[in-house]
């Protein structure tokens, strides 16, 4: 229909290097935020391909056992805290909330800036810690080995504290826009599932992360001032840090998937043009798994010196937390069952994700099992249930809605066969890394050993050569993502024909997102009673 | 509260309010440091948190509109003070449960048994040694082995 | 009057009309709130840990904080709040000056509070009644008293941090409100400024209790 870009957008509009640096627009802030966060991942990434190669053989191979111990560290550090926990919500959350609420903007334009500085001020100082020598603590930075090792923990916990603050700005932005800025006529039953996701996860952002900030002050003064809090020398107790690193780490896993889901519903709605079975239930599945999310981090300490009695408790509300996740695999499969399925990238993301999320959720229902745990812990079963969740899970998700939303973004289609190539590759790369460390772990093979008994290696060069296949489909979707600047298809303002309000406006959007303020007369996904047809040529 | 131009008409307590609640507050200071001093043992932090909730609350309902506030407000503040009491009484269960370091000594299964011979004398010794047990001798509050 | 009222209202553009910025920033004020009552939450769960674990050694460590000093504290705080919510009240008012002396009362009295807490500081310092390793004070019974101190330095540091946050923004309100930037059709940063400070009050409202008056 178009075949040219909107002559006044986002991108162009005010011009200058001072106009981005300086920007209240929520779009501007969202695409900074996501191209720090690629590059995030491919730093994080290349750490994790340094180590799968170490893992090649048994014995040290290109690094010491002291490197390793600093690169598990960082690729688990930039992964979490630089990369996954701001990948949704500030990258693409930032872009797309507002679009899909029919707002002008987040609540508070300039808190957002401000998170955005706050972020790179961690990263740099994260960078640093890196660059003058790193951590090798794990990125759990446990006592008592953080409070005594000479490696650079206060710098990197500190780095951490300050992109605490950036996510709880974000969180609390979030929330704030949900409440206030609907557009007329959007109840909070007709908002996309991808804004209740959001707001679940804002609400973790805020009520969980102060926790990590008083636990890193903790650890960063007891390195410095001794205060004993964490040493059992001076009456302190060393669990007392997992506790308290927990209580937010859990439901930081909770921060990682739920937009993910989020955007699993809006994949699963428009690529089978079918509106969501369960919407209500799938909208509540997300509170509930922000809320319960909070009652189990005691799982991670089972064997850690815990009591029976707490760890009871903890088994009991971890399998408690699987129900909200079920509900809504299972109304996603019940969406897909009958619609009109069209296979293309974004929703092939989407269907790795049924696959993998839920072999990765089902084993973290074997690990809450008291009993099993104590042979799981700490071995390589936990690395590849986590791998599941996280990767086959959560960038799984941010993936296709990377997909999804791009042509919004910029206005024009990624290659669609490279994408499809892409994501087959990565696929069989993901399983092929991290299926076979079920294995391993199920055999014994203990996490964060430099070394392994020569059992093991036929499984681990597996693994290699799976992340191998994994980055070539990394690279293959780079160059397809990064085609549309080139000689990408224009979009038009509705690629997908999809029914929520940010397909209304214009690819790019103006910087006011909507010509007029958008009035809801349908559900976001209500594809049974509508029909929009497809801006894209041929579609 | 705000009339059809826009115009933010606010809602203006009275001055003897603002005065009132701090004048109960200053008592209620006042009570707390009295009845710190009368020993009543385990109740001291029950009455000593109870009067603290209480100017907790009088200063958010009044000092900061609470009361005359939306009620998603006051939700979103006993929502959080939950959730650290949840976080605050969960970990509890794990520091205050914490089983001996030697169970069997704690709770014997055959008293007469060999193996309490050597066990009674190594675990005697340590278990002195360590201030930072729970059931340390120098402060016991609760019975060894429960 | 209306033309005064929507200069100084200054509605940003992406809010549909005053009230919405208005009850707009009182949430986002009160998340941020949330997120502080979690941030000392978990010191309050060191504490109750800490003196759940050697209850005897707490009381004998808190004779050493000063009965008389923390209570003149906990009035001088209750006070400033008073003098806080009264700011308010005259600015809802448009009374301009009893708000300016108001404000002030109020960063007086925080100061006096800190100015206190130095001196308490200080004796402690003097005693080597100090956190964790520098503890080098031999007249409390109880094994590692160092915790109390742990403890009672990072709840009253970090308090003490938070006054001097409140302290900063008091004064950049009384600049702004000499300058006549607010009226009663706009004061949301002198009540946001208001509601930091009374949590700030609340916190100490359980500290003292707490650590100066362990039964």
């Amino acid at each position: 229909m178009d075949n040219a870009l909107p002559l006044h957008n986002y991108l162009n509009e005010p011009r200058g290097l001072k106009s981005w640096l300086f920007t209240h627009d929520h779009k501007r802030i969202g695409i900074m935020y996501l191209w720090a966060i690629l590059a995030a991942f491919a730093l994080g990434g290349t750490f994790a391909l340094l180590i799968r190669f170490e893992l090649l053989r048994p014995g040290p191979d290109i690094m010491t056992a002291e490197t390793y111990n600093k690169m598990f560290t960082l690729h688990g550090a930039i992964m979490v805290f630089l990369f996954i926990i701001p990948s949704v919500p500030a990258a693409l959350g930032n872009f797309i909330l507002p679009l899909m609420i029919g707002a002008k903007d987040v609540a508070f334009p300039r808190l957002n800036l401000a998170s955005w500085y706050i972020y790179v001020t961690g990263a740099i100082l994260a960078l640093y810690s890196i660059i003058s020598g790193a951590v090798d603590t794990g990125w759990t930075f446990y006592t008592p080995y953080s409070t005594q090792t000479t490696t650079h923990v206060i710098s990197m916990t500190f780095a951490v504290f300050i992109l605490g603050f950036s996510s709880i700005f974000t969180g609390l932005n979030f929330i704030v826009t949900v409440h206030k800025l609907r557009a007329p006529g959007m109840t909070w039953f007709k908002m996309p599932l991808m804004v209740w996701a959001l707001y679940a996860t804002a609400v973790i952002q805020v009520l969980a992360t102060p926790v990590l900030g008083i636990t890193l002050v903790l650890l960063i003064f007891e390195r410095l001032f001794h205060i004993g809090i964490f040493d059992p020398a001076m009456g302190g107790d060393p669990v007392l840090y997992q506790h308290f690193f927990w209580f937010y780490s859990h439901p930081a896993v909770y921060i990682m998937i739920l937009p993910g889901m989020g955007i699993i519903s809006e994949l699963i709605a428009t690529f089978s043009r079918k509106t969501i079975f369960g919407y209500r239930f799938v909208a509540f599945s997300s509170i509930a798994i922000a809320l319960i999310g909070f009652f189990v981090w005691g799982h991670h300490m089972f064997v850690a010196g815990q009591s029976e009695a707490a760890a009871m408790v903890f088994s009991a509300l971890t399998f408690l937390v699987a129900i909200p996740s079920a509900v809504k695999v299972f109304n996603w499969m019940t969406t897909l069952y009958k619609g009109q399925i069209s296979f293309d990238t974004p929703m092939l993301y989407a269907l790795w994700f049924m696959c993998t999320f839920t072999i990765g959720g089902l084993t973290g229902i074997f690990l809450g099992a008291l009993s099993v745990d104590v042979h799981l812990h700490d071995t390589y079963f936990v690395v590849a249930h986590f791998h599941y969740v996280m990767m086959g899970g959560a960038v799984m998700a941010m993936l296709g809605g990377l997909h999804y939303w791009w042509p919004k973004m910029f206005g024009r289609m990624y290659n669609e066969t490279l994408g499809r190539i892409a994501a087959v590759l990565i696929f069989i790369g993901f399983n092929l890394t991290f299926f076979p460390q079920f294995i391993l772990g199920a055999q014994g093979m203990p996490r964060r050993y430099f070394d392994y008994v020569p059992e093991f290696t036929s499984l681990h060069r597996l693994s290699t050569y799976g992340s191998w296949v994994m980055a070539t489909g990394f690279i293959c979707m780079a160059i397809s993502l990064f085609s549309a600047f080139r000689r990408g298809r224009i979009a038009g303002n509705n690629p997908w024909g999809a029914l929520s309000l940010e397909w209304t406006t214009t690819s790019p959007p103006p910087v006011e997102n909507f010509a007029e303020t958008p009035i809801i007369t349908h559900g976001p996904h209500d594809y049974d009673q509508i029909i929009v047809p497809s801006t894209l040529a041929g579609r | 509260m705000s009339s059809p131009s826009g115009e933010h008409k606010p809602h203006v307590l009275p001055l003897r309010i603002y005065l009132g609640v701090g004048a109960i507050l200053l008592a209620l200071t006042g009570v707390t440091i009295a009845v710190s001093f009368v020993p009543l043992g385990p109740f001291n932090i029950v009455v000593a948190l109870t009067i603290a909730v209480i100017k907790a609350l009088l200063v958010a309902f009044v000092f900061m509109h609470l009361y005359y506030d939306n009620k998603l407000y006051f939700m979103l503040l006993a929502s959080t003070v939950l959730f650290l009491m949840i976080f605050i009484g969960f970990t509890m269960i794990d520091t205050m449960e914490r089983a001996d370091l030697y169970p069997e000594v704690g709770t014997p299964i055959h008293s007469q048994a060999a193996m309490y011979d050597s066990l009674a004398a190594d675990s005697g010794a340590t278990h002195h040694e360590e201030g930072e047990a729970p059931i340390s001798p120098a402060d016991t509050t609760k019975p060894a082995g429960h | 009057m209306s033309q005064t009222a929507s200069h100084s209202a200054h509605v940003a553009h992406h809010f549909a009309d005053a009230e919405q910025q208005r009850e707009s920033a009182k949430l986002g004020m009160w998340i941020f709130l949330l997120t502080e009552i979690l941030l000392f939450g978990g010191l309050f769960c060191a504490y109750a840990i800490y003196r759940a674990w050697y209850p005897q050694m707490f009381y004998n460590a808190h004779k050493a904080l000063d009965v008389t000093l923390g209570g003149i504290n906990t009035v001088v705080l209750i006070t400033s709040s008073v003098t806080m919510a009264l700011a308010i009240r005259s600015m809802q008012q448009d009374k301009r000056r009893a708000t300016i002396i108001n404000l002030a009362l109020t960063l007086v009295l925080a100061g006096v509070f800190l100015v206190i807490k130095f001196f308490e500081y200080r004796h402690k310092f003097h005693l080597g009644q100090l956190p964790g390793m520098y503890y080098t004070y031999t007249g409390i019974k109880g094994s590692n008293p160092h915790i109390f101190f742990s403890v009672y330095f990072m709840m009253t540091g970090l308090h003490g941090f938070h006054v001097i946050g409140g302290m900063a923004m008091i004064s950049w309100l009384l600049i702004r409100t000499a300058r006549g930037e607010f009226s009663s059709a706009y004061y949301t940063p002198v009540e946001m400024t208001g509601l930091y400070w009374h949590l700030v009050d609340m916190i100490w409202i359980f500290l003292f209790p707490l650590l100066y008056l362990i039964g």
